[in-house]
């Protein structure tokens, strides 16, 4: 019926006039009913539970069973508690070089990708196949990898650094994650790349050959500058996913040897059979905070650039 | 093995380049880059050789998988890695859950979040749906390790620690980032088009669903396209609010192979392959999809 009233209400003006009067319009119920769903599971998926963890924080539950209020105790503990610090000193390493590494690879694939080369389209999808695989299973392979083969080629060869596992060594067991993580990531990264080198128009290009630019002239001057936006782009966004890093860390070292290669997710989860439920719970609250202290400056950027 | 027959190609057919009238500067830079492709070529070995390792040691039997030469290729060839695989993880019971999750998951956010988008879009003077549109896009800020013991806990009380809550959980926390490409999308759509269909006595419904949801197509396919790569390949969430074993997603199921029969090798480099193998052909078949829909989705996003 409201339907109704708003064809009716609306004819004459759409005839007439094309700033129709759409404050005197009220809103169809319809409206409400598409927004609705989504609003009550999203409330019930996300921020309930958020607030629910937080509430915990401040308690010693364990996860079943009576808790007691207990104030900021589990804060203070997580401040002074060496695993959370290793953790969160580890993850935050780790985000860094890859970020480094994911957007150095891809960038020069990207240039290498737009530029006159043959079989463009099969290189490219090549390139890409990684980002449909599961991590976990990329985890695992590369495990068998790291532990085995690589090992048997360093004996087979005669370097003596490559003969024990690189996944056992609590010094180096990161470098293996990076790894694995940049072979994941770098398809997207590329991708975005390859849409801001395309995005930079050819005669550019021109001018610059025309006044005898250099080729690394050309890539410094040019093509650098008018990618930044997208170089942000991937940063932040890289940056923010692999602090959540989880699945392939649990495929390659499962958090080892001893603790050296726990992210701050795998922490957390540990709340989960630990018994530790509300003091992980503080820790998720603070992490959380990261998150947000990092999110809002990606917006700030973003918006401050007015990238695509 | 790909690698050999890219860089043959090119040198095949070598410099038939048309002859074009254009300046000689341009004419110059026409030539294709045979030093770039050939090292981009090469590097392609690191994508593929990983997959090589899989394919190959996937086709071994027990006794060669073990011998420690991953480079080789299987001698005889057997599938003996596959049948056991297949029992092992209950191969098909693993797939149908997947693809479950997969295809609630990608088909529960395109329609809440196109629908939720539209309503906002189209009563953007409305404080309530701005501020809902900003309260959706908030989840962009919680990520999952923070809302994960809370849920795992939910979850578990509500019944929901199944497939089903997976869907629920993969779809809200894909809901941000779709309503943001969506309501971007529909921006551009002239809302002159709905008012005519308004005009031809079309109640908002039709208008939706008829004409609406069919011009949201391409986007629709963006957010799927990132849907399904979150949902096929994810292992946290549903390693944690699945409780049980026998429902777990494929990837969870790959876990066996750590604790037990770590030593069969053929038997988990052949589970591993059946577990990668439908995404990978699936892009095959569609990656210029894939390739424009992630990077519309990531560059807009």
């Amino acid at each position: 019926m409201s339907t109704l009233t708003t064809a009716t209400a609306g004819a004459p003006t759409a005839g007439a006039a094309r700033r129709a009067p759409r404050k005197a319009r009220r809103t169809e119920p319809i409206y409400y009913l598409f927004l609705l769903p989504s609003l009550v599971l999203f409330t019930l998926a996300i921020p309930v539970p958020a607030l629910i963890g937080i509430f915990f924080s401040f308690t010693n539950s364990v996860g079943i069973g009576d808790w007691d209020f207990v104030g900021l105790t589990n804060y203070a503990v997580a401040f002074s508690d060496p695993a959370i610090w290793q953790s969160y000193l580890f993850t935050f390493g780790f985000a860094l070089v890859t970020v480094l590494v994911v957007n150095a690879v891809a960038f020069l694939l990207a240039v290498g990708l737009t530029s006159r080369i043959r079989l463009k389209i099969g290189l490219r999808a090549v390139f890409v196949i990684p980002m449909v695989i599961s991590g976990i299973i990329i985890a695992y392979v590369f495990n068998f990898l790291f532990s085995n083969s690589l090992p048997a080629a360093g004996q087979a060869v005669g370097i003596p650094f490559l003969e024990t596992s690189l996944l056992a060594d609590p010094d180096l067991a990161w470098v293996a994650i990076v790894v694995v993580t940049a072979w994941q990531a770098v398809p997207g990264t590329l991708l975005i790349y390859i849409a801001g080198l395309l995005a930079i128009p050819g005669d550019v290009y021109e001018a610059a050959d025309l006044d005898g630019a250099t080729r690394t002239q050309r890539l410094t001057r040019i093509t650098l500058p008018l990618v930044a936006g997208y170089v942000v782009i991937n940063v932040i966004l890289g940056f923010k996913n692999f602090l959540n890093a989880y699945d392939i860390i649990v495929g390659l070292t499962n958090g080892g040897p001893g603790t050296s290669t726990r992210s701050i997710a795998m922490t957390i989860i540990t709340g989960f059979n630990g018994g530790d439920y509300a003091y992980q719970m503080a820790n998720a609250t603070i992490f959380f905070v990261v998150t947000v202290l990092i999110a809002s400056l990606q917006l700030s950027v973003t918006r401050g650039r007015n990238t695509p | 093995m790909t690698t050999t027959t890219l860089t043959t190609t090119p040198s095949r057919s070598g410099s038939s380049v048309p002859p074009s009238a254009r300046a000689r500067v341009r004419r110059s830079r026409e030539r294709w880059n045979r030093t770039g492709t050939i090292l981009l070529a090469l590097c392609t070995v690191t994508v593929l050789l990983p997959l090589f390792v899989t394919v190959s040691m996937a086709f071994k039997t027990t006794g060669q998988a073990v011998d420690g030469k991953a480079f080789s290729l299987p001698a005889p060839f057997s599938v003996e890695g596959f049948v056991q695989a297949w029992q092992l993880t209950d191969f098909p019971v693993g797939l149908a859950t997947s693809l479950l999750v997969t295809a609630g998951t990608v088909a529960a956010t395109i329609l809440l979040a196109a629908v939720a988008s539209f309503a906002i879009m189209r009563n953007w003077e409305r404080r309530v749906f701005r501020w809902s549109f900003f309260y959706l896009l908030g989840a962009m800020f919680i990520p999952f390790p923070v809302v994960a013991l809370p849920q795992i806990q939910l979850t578990g009380r509500l019944g929901l620690d199944n497939p089903l809550g997976v869907i629920v959980l993969a779809t809200m926390f894909q809901l941000s980032f779709s309503v943001l490409l969506f309501t971007a999308f529909l921006r551009s759509i002239p809302v002159e088009l709905e008012e005519s269909a308004r005009i031809d006595g079309a109640t908002t419904w039709q208008t939706f669903w008829r004409l609406v949801f069919p011009l949201l197509a391409p986007m629709s396919a963006t957010v799927g396209i990132f849907a399904f790569l979150y949902a096929w390949n994810d292992f946290m969430m549903p390693s944690l609010i699945i409780s049980d074993p026998a429902l777990q997603t494929l990837p969870v199921r790959q876990q066996l192979f750590q604790t037990q029969f770590s030593n069969n090798y053929n038997v988990s480099f052949a589970s591993y392959l059946m577990a990668m193998a439908p995404a990978i052909v699936a892009y095959l078949f569609t990656q210029r999809w894939v390739m424009e829909g992630v990077t519309q989705g990531a560059v807009k996003g």
